[in-house]
């Protein structure tokens, strides 16, 4: 057990069912070493969101447990967790009230910080993601463009420094050119910062920039888990699929 | 007179009553908020219940404003000393203008928030925002153009229905209205229907620049639930205050003289309170003009003490007996009925019978000689007659009055009642059915064809007094007494017509009638009272 301790998050034959009966979630077994980047890939509808939220608890799971810095989640009082989790969700996730400021201040906000000391986080946020301050922090977020508002996504999940960070698509709608000079972007952030991150997207290029480790999801089933190396090297017909794509990099840039 | 000259001539009478209406749309949207939107938010936590309450609001839109004002006057809810519900009045206005503000104000507050997007929901959760740092934090904000616009809705809506509040008594700019439609006086309507207008166009716009400004976003100072907590008990302490100062129950040796909304009513009532004042020096609080059945339900409620009752209003459509046609049995009946069911005494019948008149001209009558409805009747295949809506639906209308005299007109004409005088007068008719004191009959030259076969019932005013009141004022018999025989239908088709048509105070009419028949109006003190 004292490997297993040593996870910042481990799921432990997680399954999770729907009221109505559906299984999203088989028997899940997955571990996420601190300061590793674990990328969820898969087609829609295969379980890589509701993996996510069975993680900050926006879900519990039907069968098994999910074990975060030793605790199960079930144990954790879900507002704590969850401010000890950032996450970042596609553009949409952005309070339209707000703006671009307040977005970023919003978890130190509930943890009661001062305002000034709430106000320096942010604008030190901003130009972390490479927003100018001046210019970006008075404004709302219907006054930005796709990939400001998604910079803004993650300076809004840093603000209060939290060990691990949730990603679920978060450069999914944003068109080809912007998305991968915020990946690199992102990537360099990846670098500096040394966080556990749980990454969700369905674009196997982005996958391979950015993981430590791939797990790839069928039908709430982990079909395979390993560095971006053993990916390369698998047989198995859902990976050369992903593969395929990725030798043709047009076909993943589609929708969600 | 016109419009403009009107409200000028009237400038501070106008200013009351648009305050007074402006109050009561004030403190009832007020309350609506305070109900509406805490409802409307806990529906979205419970959205099983939203069904039954939505429809719960939905059907109270639809009752009509007399018979809800004639279940809430009966009922006497208290919240520790202050009577909440129940009355005539303002507080009864309120709690019924409530009552049609609250759908749209709750409908709007539930689908606001229940239109919030999901994600931006779960964003906030996924953040680790608590259930209430959520709701005020983001739902509320994010919701509030919906909300006010449901605000807007109801108080555009408010500024309509609060005219009815003068059928109970709290004033308003429906006090003009309602005259004017007695009067049948379009100025006076104008009078009232205009301010009222400016005053809903006002609120529209006000609110819709409200909703403009909220919908795009509110500033740092809104987000914190204690924002909305003290706005909340802000809004909650104006109405408590307003509420307590809009309570002036009836204290104790006041006599409360009623009427219902029509000009003889209101001439009745100022003859009964000054004949009081007159004799026994009690001081009197003048409540007329209640719509409907309202004078009786307030009588009964105690909000009155007296009003003038009519013997066969009060046998079929009170008592819901049988029409009788003797009026000395029609009397003793609902006197005998009154003091077993409902502890009401009835008086001395006040000498006139108000009940429906057939007229012809005058130069007719004495041309052919008639006298009763059997002498006209030959005649009738020849005329031909007017008569009002009302007339031609009742059960003691026009199919039984023609039955009962086999009549057959050569045309029969449905029209408005204020109107079948005039056609009378230029001659497009031959008979009309009015009302035998109605002013206008002195006025034309009209004359009313004795009803030989007693076809209808018997309307003998009579004042109707609590047995209550009797027992703790006992000088009060003897000033209604006086009344007695008091006056004729010719005296009281001049009466009316002072008013209706000269168009002069009822005090000042009823003032010099009483000086005429020998009422010494220095003989007590207190003897006059502002109508």
């Amino acid at each position: 057990m004292a490997e297993a301790d040593r996870q910042a998050i481990d799921f432990r034959g997680v399954s999770f069912r729907l009221p109505n009966g559906r299984t999203l979630l088989h028997a899940l077994d997955l571990q996420v070493g601190a300061g590793e980047t674990l990328v969820l890939l898969g087609r829609s509808g295969c379980g890589k969101t509701t993996t996510l939220k069975l993680i900050n608890r926006l879900l519990d799971p039907t069968g098994g447990e999910v074990v975060i810095e030793g605790k199960r989640t079930t144990d954790w009082d879900p507002i704590r967790l969850r401010r000890r989790i950032g996450y970042v969700i596609q553009e949409i996730g952005l309070f339209p009230h707000f703006t671009v400021e307040d977005n970023v201040g919003v978890v130190p906000r509930l943890e009661g910080w001062e305002g000034e000391k709430i106000r320096a986080r942010a604008l030190e946020l901003l130009e972390m993601v490479g927003l100018d301050p001046e210019r970006f922090a008075a404004r709302y977020p219907r006054e930005l463009s796709g990939g400001q508002r998604q910079r803004v996504g993650v300076a809004r999940a840093l603000a209060a420094d939290p060990p691990i960070l949730l990603l679920d698509e978060p450069f999914g709608a944003l068109d080809p050119i912007t998305r991968r000079e915020i990946q690199a972007e992102f990537r360099s952030l990846q670098k500096r910062l040394c966080k556990t991150m749980v990454f969700v997207t369905h674009d196997v290029g982005e996958a391979f920039l950015l993981a430590s480790r791939i797990a790839l999801l069928k039908d709430g089933k982990v079909v395979l888990l390993g560095k971006p190396a053993d990916f390369l090297a698998s047989r198995e017909p859902e990976v050369q699929a992903f593969v395929a794509c990725l030798a043709n990099p047009d076909s993943s840039a589609g929708a969600a | 007179m016109n419009l403009w000259e009107f409200l000028l001539h009237h400038r501070a009478e106008v200013l009351t009553l648009t305050l007074e209406h402006l109050f009561l749309v004030g403190v009832s949207t007020g309350i609506a908020i305070l109900i509406g939107v805490p409802l409307g938010i806990l529906l979205t936590r419970w959205p099983s219940a939203s069904k039954p309450i939505l429809g719960f609001a939905n059907v109270m839109q639809t009752v009509p404003s007399l018979a809800l004002f004639g279940f809430l006057i009966p009922l006497n809810i208290y919240l520790f000393q202050i009577r909440l519900v129940g009355g005539i009045g303002a507080r009864t206005a309120v709690v019924a203008l409530v009552l049609y503000a609250l759908l749209p104000i709750v409908r709007n507050t539930f689908t606001g928030i229940s239109g919030v997007d999901p994600a931006i929901r779960e964003a906030g959760k996924g953040m680790g925002m608590t259930g209430r740092q959520l709701l005020f934090q983001v739902e509320i904000p994010l919701a509030l153009g919906v909300i006010i616009a449901g605000v807007r809705v109801a108080t555009v809506i408010s500024v309509g229905t609060a005219t009815i509040a003068a059928a109970i008594d709290a004033g308003g700019l429906g006090r003009y209205i309602f005259r004017g439609l007695r009067m049948n006086d379009n100025t006076l309507i104008l009078a009232g229907a205009v301010p009222a207008a400016v005053m809903a166009l006002a609120a529209d716009f006000l609110l819709g620049w409200v909703e403009r400004v909220f919908g795009r976003g509110v500033g740092g100072w809104l987000r914190s639930w204690r924002t909305w907590i003290t706005l909340g008990a802000i809004v909650l302490a104006l109405a408590v205050w307003l509420a307590l100062a809009i309570s002036p129950a009836k204290t104790g040796d006041r006599i409360a003289v009623g009427s219902k909304d029509f000009t003889e009513q209101i001439i009745l009532g100022e003859l009964v309170a000054q004949a009081i004042e007159n004799k026994t020096g009690l001081e009197v609080q003048r409540r007329f003009d209640l719509g409907g059945s309202l004078a009786h339900e307030a009588l009964l409620a105690g909000e009155i003490d007296l009003y003038v009752e009519y013997t066969g209003t009060a046998l079929t459509a009170i008592l819901k007996l049988p029409p009788l046609s003797d009026p000395k049995e029609v009397y003793r009946r609902v006197k005998d009925e009154y003091a077993a069911r409902f502890g009401l005494e009835w008086s001395e019948p006040v000498g006139f019978n108000n009940t429906f008149a057939i007229l012809v001209r005058g130069a007719d009558a004495r041309r052919l000689k008639l006298k009763t409805i059997a002498d006209a009747a030959r005649y009738a295949p020849k005329w031909r007659a007017g008569f009002g809506q009302d007339f031609m639906s009742r059960p003691d209308g026009y199919e039984g009055f023609a039955r009962s005299y086999g009549l057959k007109f050569s045309e029969l004409r449905e029209m408005d009642l204020s109107l079948t005088y005039r056609a009378l007068v230029d001659g497009q008719v031959d008979l009309i059915a009015g009302n035998s004191t109605d002013g206008l009959i002195a006025r034309h030259d009209l004359f009313q064809l004795e009803d030989d076969r007693r076809y209808f019932p018997p309307y003998d005013a009579v004042p109707v007094v609590r047995q209550e009141t009797l027992k703790r004022r006992p000088e009060l018999r003897a000033a209604l007494q006086a009344l007695g025989g008091l006056i004729s239908v010719e005296e009281m088709r001049q009466l009316n017509f002072e008013v209706d048509g000269a168009r002069r105070a009822a005090k000042d009419v009823v003032d010099e009638f009483l000086r005429k028949k020998g009422f010494d109006p220095g003989s007590a003190q207190g003897a006059k009272g502002g109508a």
